[in-house]
Parts: C-alpha cells; structure tokens; sequence
C-alpha cells in the first residue's frame, strides 16, 4: 500500500478515536447538562420532561452511539443553552476563526520566516541577539495580556481601531472591506506573536544548522551564486518548518479562545469558552469534535507535503 | 410641429423638475434626522432566547422579553425613587374570587394585536398556556417550559371564558400568583403557524405584542429592535429608531467598547473602571433594587450557625461602609432582606450595624474566643448574574469575621456548579461540607423573597430552603401572608416575618446591589427603575 493511501486510512480510527475521547471528555468533567437547559427555579418534573426531550436520560453508550451516527450524516444535536443547531453555529464558528487564523499565520508566519532566516544567515551578530530576544519575548507574553494593551492603546487611548467584534454589522456581513479589515488587525496582530516566536526560533536553528552543512561549502566552492546557495538553502529548511507551521496553525485554529474572548471575536474560541461556563455538552462535544478533525487533516496535510519535498519520508 | 414638441418637451421637463423638487422636500428632511440606533453591550455571552419565554436570568428578561413581549401583568418601570409595582399589560383588570380564592379572573385587553397583525385574545392566551403546560399540545415548546414553569409554581388550571376573559386554578390559594405572571409572556400563535410549526424559525421571526420588534437576529453576535408603532400602550412608543445588543460577557470588553465608541450602553461596568469612565465624561447610573447579596446559613447538625450570638456576630463583624468603599460607592449596606424603607422591612430590634466589640462580646457568651474561633465553611462563586465582585467581596468578609473570631474557609466554585447546588441543600455531596452559601437573589415578590428560603416545607430538592430551616413561626407567617389577599394586611404579616427574621439573625445580609450601567452622555432619558428590568422605550440620543 502506497504510503499516501496508507496515511489517509489511518485518519479514520484516529477521528473516531477522538470522537469517543471528546464525548467521555464532557460527559466525565463536572456538572450537569440540564444546568444549561433549565433554570434553577425548575422543578424537578420540569428538569424531567426537559431531561427526556433531550435525550440526556438515556444510557451514557446509548447516547454516544446516537451522537456518532447523527455526527456522520453532518448533524451535531442541538446546543443545550440556545436550542439551536450545533453543527451552524460550528461552522459559522469556524469561518470566523478560520479568517483570523489565516490573517494570524500570515503575520506570524511571514515575520518569523523572515527574522529565523535573517538570523540563522547572520548567527551571533547584533541582529541575531536582537531577534532571539524577539522571539523569546513573543513566545513569553500572555496572548490575553498583549490583546488588552493593545486594546488600551489603539482603542481606548488612540481610538484608532475597534476594540471588539468582527464588523460594523455582523460576522456574516464580512466584507474585504476597511470597515471590516480594521476590526481584524489587532486580535491578528495578538494572536500572531506566539507563532512567530516559534517560527522565527526553528527557521533560525534550521537555517543555522544546514548553513554548517558541508553541501552548502560544496556549492560554494562550486561557484554558485548567494540567491542560488539560498534556494538550495530554503529547500533544506522547507521540511522542518513547514512541520512547525502546520502545527501551529492548528494550535492557532483550536487555540485562540482568549483572544476571542478578549476581542469578543465570534469564532470558535468564543463558542468553547461560553459552552465551558454554561455546561452546553452539545455544542463542547461537537466544536472539539470539528476541531479535532480539522487537526487530524491538517496533520496529514502536512505529513503529505512532506513527503512530497522530502522523498526520504515515504521510505520511512 | 417643431415647436409643438419643444412645447411638451418643456412641460414635461418642468413637471419633472417641480416632481423631484417634492420628492425632495419629503425625502431631504428625512434623510436630514439621522437615525437614532441605541448599541447595548449585554452581559450575557449569547442573545437570550427570542420565542417568548427568554433564558439568561432576568437580563434576557429585560433585554428581549420585555421588549418584543407583554405579560397579562407588566411591572411599572416609570418610576426612579419607588421599587416598581405592577401595572395592567395584556390584562386590563384581574380579581380573585373570594368564595373560592384559588381561582382568578382575567379580564383581557381589547384591540391588541401581535406584530404579525393577528389579534390578541382569550384563544391566543390559552394557546400560549398549552405552549408551557400541555406537553400533547403541538406547540409545546420544552425550553420555554423549562424557563417558565418553575417561576408559577402554583399553577394548575386555565380555561376560557369568552373572547376575552380566561380563568386560572391555582393549587392552592396564593395572593402572590399576580407576581407569578409577570414572567409568562405571549408569543403569536398565527407567526407560529405561518413559519410551519417551527420554533427555531419563529426565534429568528417572532412575534409579540411588546413595544419593540425584533428586525435581525445573529446568534452570538446581535439583535437588533425597531419600533412597534402600533404599540398598545401610546405612553411607551420607543423613542429611538433602533436598538441593537451586543452579547459581552467580559467586562473589559464592555469598558473599551463604551470608552472607544464601539456601543452606547454597558451593563455592569467594572468598578475599578468607574472613575475612568466618568472622566471622560461617561454617565454612570444606578439605583438600589429588589436584590440581596447573603450568606445563606445552614442549619444542619454541625454547622456554627445555629447559635444565634454566632449569627448576630457575624452580621456585627462586617463594615458594610467599608465595603461600600472598596467597591467604588456601587453597593447599598444591607440590614436585612428587602430595604428598610420598604412596607416589608417592619421594626426589628437587633440592629444590624458595623460593631466589633459587640460581636466578641456575643462570641464569648458561646465560649468562643481567641483560643476556639468559630469554625466555618462557606460556598462561593467567582463570578456570576448579580453575585457582584464576589471574591473581593468575599475576601473582605472573611477578614472581617476573622478579627472577631470567626474563621471562614472558602469552597469556591464557579456560577455554573455553584447555582444548582441552591437547590441541592446543604447536605448534598456538591456543597462540600459548606455552612453557607453565597447566592444573591431578587426579592420582587413575597415568594421570591422569602418562601421559597424560609418555609420547611421548600427544603431541597423542592426549593431553596439550602440550610433546611424548620420553624414552625416562619411557616406560620408565610402561610397566613400567602392567603391574604387585602395588600396592606399581607404587608403588616411580611413585615412581622421579615422582622423576625432579622431579629433572629436568620442570614448574614451584606449588600444590596445598585445596578450600575454606564452609557455615553448622548444618551438621553433613561429613568433607572428600582427592578431588575428596565424600559427602553423612553430612551433617545441627542446628538
């Protein structure tokens, strides 16, 4: 079996590993569903009747069974607080995210390519000791802590930009528009700094490490031009940062709850965070659920681009 | 024939010019008034629930019952300076029959008509009934039952009379049931079955008869509301275009977006924020309100608070004054249930005041002192609807009950584990050994207020009797103002109840919240009533 097709197959004991993992998960943490459904004023036939309209009153496997056969066909239940879809508002969710993700990665990924490079080139001078301490320092900062200063400072203080939502109107209306583009920057900017810290940290170490390579002399020796020694350069790199860029996206997508929540940013961060404080098990179960899947195929996204760059892979 | 046509030509060029001069003169002025759209950051983390019977405590209430819906009963937000009674809404009038006072009559308003433009009767009334209690009915809706049934609990039948008269049953009589319908509101039942049955289309689309129609609805995100300008009540034609709500749970959040112009309106400013705010010419509004933030004690065998010098000294032990200090002036000291000005307060002899020395004395009386401090565990939360700041707060109490002997451990929870556990009492496994609990509530109603604390017979799990008090005077009391149905007898009654429960220093009283909000200067007419509700409809923004 050609290695690609057997890294597709292994995406599906490994979902329905996570599946059963993130329903346990739930069902194993403190607190009771049916706090999110009815108030505390309701009287126990009421937390009955609304139990049984649920489906809460069934067997833990009866349950989980329901919830992967209904999953599969596309329908995460219902939200135990709203009532409502919790495969819409997944994936409404995750369009938001999606968008501040990828306008993250692009800060975070360009600038840590670009520092870990100009470092790695230049090891030990004054421009390396300065973009090490950089990335020390944007790996080291609180995202929550930055996203409100910057928020004191552009919003509050300099009133240049909004400090919460996705838009003048709503997240649906989202237009390549200033109107729009400027509630971006900030959360952006926020949840790009982890990730160029990292980057900027492999790309250097990479760089530094296949620089001191004997091929690299070799070429040089060679008489090849610095552009053409730098391609054969990046080449080298591609692979291992590639790798890092892969799991931090994924870190980005799953891991942005406190910048939404700063930024009051309506993705899936948010949806985790206000699930986690009102016991909403339908929509944690099914926002994990995507969230792990959109994981898994970024992995194997990434493992495949691998491969693809770097043959040695698929021999191993 | 040239000349002929450039005659028509110039007629009818000029009809068209003195045409768009009209069109004009409507149109200029129009477009002149700018829209008035009022933008509110909530504290909820979603839009509460829009058919009719709304989640997210009594903020969904205010923000999205009360606006898009009427109950047979409204309460009378108009006033400032008194706690708001109830007023007429979709019933003109009601009265119970003294032969058989479990039974009540409703005399409905005429010439209402939901915003779809069906008409308001006794047919929609009962057909809303069926929506809570018939589960056979198609229009049972299980999460609005869930949110409503528990706030009626003595309802038992409805029947219709003729066209605009209905008849309740109660389970027993209960001079309180008015209170109870405050919170049952009325969704169309003609909107229902255009949008084929389906509640989840009709939350996106609903249809009240309330003063405000919900326009757009963004899960998450926003609601907006417009003007029922056919609104029944002419006194309450909102006065803004438009008003939108914006969920943000974080108080940050709500800070910056007022300070950067992103919203007009935030509930529960931060306190810290407060001065902040003011001095960029923020208003800060607020006014104390039917709401108390106690230590309610167990009863229990083991628990320290049965000794009443125990309870009496911890409610000596705390400086509500410097309380009130530490959290920005946003508090009123709390000498017991309900305000001393109300008709409910009556004249208690132990005086709830700030003395240390008093408080020790008592503390000695029992045999405690510095060698054998009171011992206790308290129940608390770290955030949560109305509990305020309760860690500072919190913290503030247990320095203070620690310098006259009394050594309080914490069990803090979050609001989610915290708030069901009320019902669960103090014996159950989730309060973990605890003594008291942290819970803050509103007192609208008799029931509210004291009942459903107080009387044995609401011991968990059917009530929030959490310590299982059992005295057969409380009971006594409660019953008697429960059946009596003349306002200022049931008030002489309440007032004895709630007298002894001061005097027996039933709970640890500490304050009562003043509900502030903070809003941009430009907005204009807004009268903080003394509820938890509020109404929008006299608001305006001067530009």
């Amino acid at each position: 079996m050609s290695y690609f097709l057997k890294r597709i197959l292994y995406v599906i004991p490994v979902t329905l590993a996570v599946g059963l993992f993130c329903f346990s998960l739930v069902h194993l943490s403190p607190g009771d569903p049916m706090d999110a459904v009815v108030s505390a004023d309701a009287p126990s036939e009421v937390v009955q009747m609304v139990q049984r309209a649920y489906g809460f009153d069934r067997p833990l496997p009866e349950q989980f069974g329901r919830w992967v056969l209904r999953a599969v066909q596309g329908d995460l239940g219902l939200s135990a607080a709203n009532g409502r879809s919790v495969a819409t508002e997944v994936f409404s969710a995750l369009k938001n995210t999606l968008l501040l993700t990828v306008a993250a990665s692009l800060i975070g990924f360009t600038l840590g390519c670009l520092f870990g490079t100009l470092a790695g080139y230049w090891q030990g001078s004054l421009l390396d000791r300065l973009v090490t301490g950089l990335a020390v320092g944007s790996v080291s900062i609180p995202h929550y802590w930055l996203g409100m200063l910057l928020v004191i400072v552009f919003s509050v203080e300099l009133n240049w930009l909004p400090s919460s939502g996705a838009g003048p109107g709503s997240s649906g209306d989202w237009a390549f528009e200033w109107a729009y583009l400027r509630h971006l920057i900030l959360p952006a900017i926020t949840l790009s700094v982890i990730p160029m810290g990292l980057v900027t940290r492999t790309v250097r170490a990479v760089v530094a490490e296949v620089l001191a390579n004997e091929f690299v002399e070799a070429l040089r020796a060679k008489g090849l031009a610095g552009t053409r020694v730098f391609l054969h350069v990046v080449k080298n790199v591609a692979p291992t940062a590639l790798a890092v860029m892969g799991l931090e996206l994924g870190y980005l997508i799953g891991g942005s709850i406190l910048v939404e929540t700063v930024f009051s940013w309506p993705g899936t961060g948010l949806l985790l965070n206000n699930a986690i404080f009102q016991r909403d098990l339908p929509v944690l179960q099914g926002t994990i659920l995507v969230l792990a899947i959109f994981f898994v195929m970024l992995n194997l996204i990434v493992d495949l681009l691998q491969a693809q760059l770097d043959p040695r892979i698929k021999r191993g | 024939m040239v000349y002929k046509n450039a005659t028509q030509t110039w007629r009818r060029t000029g009809k068209a010019v003195a045409l768009s001069i009209g069109l004009a003169a409507l149109v200029v002025p129009a477009i002149a008034k700018a829209e008035q759209t009022l933008r509110i950051a909530m504290t909820a983390s979603d839009i509460p629930l829009t058919t009719g019977q709304p989640d997210s405590g009594f903020e969904g209430y205010r923000f999205l019952g009360y606006t898009i819906y009427d109950a047979l009963i409204n309460w009378d937000l108009s006033s400032a300076d008194e706690v708001s009674g109830l007023t007429p809404g979709l019933a003109e009038s009601w009265e119970v029959d003294e032969e058989n006072p479990r039974e009540w009559t409703f005399v409905l308003r005429e010439d209402v008509t939901f915003h779809d433009g069906s008409e308001w009767n006794a047919d929609a009334a009962i057909w809303n009934l069926d929506k809570i209690y018939d589960e056979d009915s198609p229009q049972f809706d299980a999460r609005q039952a869930g949110n409503v049934r528990g706030r009626i609990p003595t309802m038992d039948q409805y029947e219709k009379v003729d066209d605009h008269t209905i008849l309740f049953t109660t389970s027993e009589p209960d001079a309180w049931f008015p209170y109870q319908l405050t919170f049952l509101l009325f969704s169309s039942p003609a909107q229902w079955e255009a949008l084929d049955g389906d509640w989840d289309e009709f939350a996106r689309q609903p249809s009240g008869t309330g003063p405000f129609k919900l326009t757009r609805l963004v899960p998450r995100e926003r609601a907006e509301l417009v003007p029922n300008a056919d609104y029944w009540d002419e006194q309450r034609i909102p006065q803004v275009d438009r008003v939108v709500l914006i969920p943000m749970p974080e108080s940050s959040s709500r800070t910056s977006a007022l300070l950067s112009d992103q919203v007009d309106w935030i509930e529960t400013p931060a306190a810290d924020a407060i001065p902040r705010m003011e001095s960029q010419g923020m208003t800060i509004t607020s006014n104390p309100y039917p709401h108390t933030w106690p230590y309610q004690f167990s009863m229990l065998e083991g628990s320290p608070w049965r000794d009443i010098n125990v309870r009496k000294a911890a409610n000596l032990a705390v400086d509500r004054e410097g309380l009130q200090a530490l959290l920005g002036g946003m508090m009123a000291p709390a000498v017991g249930t309900v305000t001393p000005d109300h008709p409910w307060f009556g004249e208690p002899e132990f005086e709830i005041r700030y003395d240390p020395e008093e408080a020790l004395r008592l503390l000695e009386e029992s045999g405690y002192g510095p060698d054998n401090p009171v011992q206790a565990r308290a129940l608390i939360s770290t955030s949560g609807s109305g509990q305020m700041q309760p860690l500072a707060m919190n913290e503030y109490i247990q320095q203070s009950l620690a310098e006259v002997g009394i050594e309080l451990e914490f069990e803090v929870l979050d609001w989610e584990s915290l708030f069901p556990n009320w019902r669960r009492g103090a014996d159950h496994q989730t309060s973990r050994g605890a003594h008291s609990t942290n819970i803050t509530f509103a007192w609208l109603d008799p029931f509210n207020g004291f009942y459903r604390f107080m009387h044995s017979s609401l011991a968990p799990p059917n009530g929030f009797n959490w310590g299982y008090v059992d005295d057969p005077e409380y009971d006594r009391l409660l019953d008697e103002a429960r059946v009596t149905f003349d306002q200022e007898a049931q008030d002489a009654i309440l007032a004895e109840f709630h007298a002894k429960m001061v005097d027996d220093a039933a709970w640890l009283w500490v304050a009562h919240d003043v509900g502030p909000r903070a809003m941009h200067p430009r907005v204009k007419g807004f009268v903080q009533s003394q509820n938890w509700f509020q109404d929008l409809t006299p608001v305006y923004i001067e530009e």
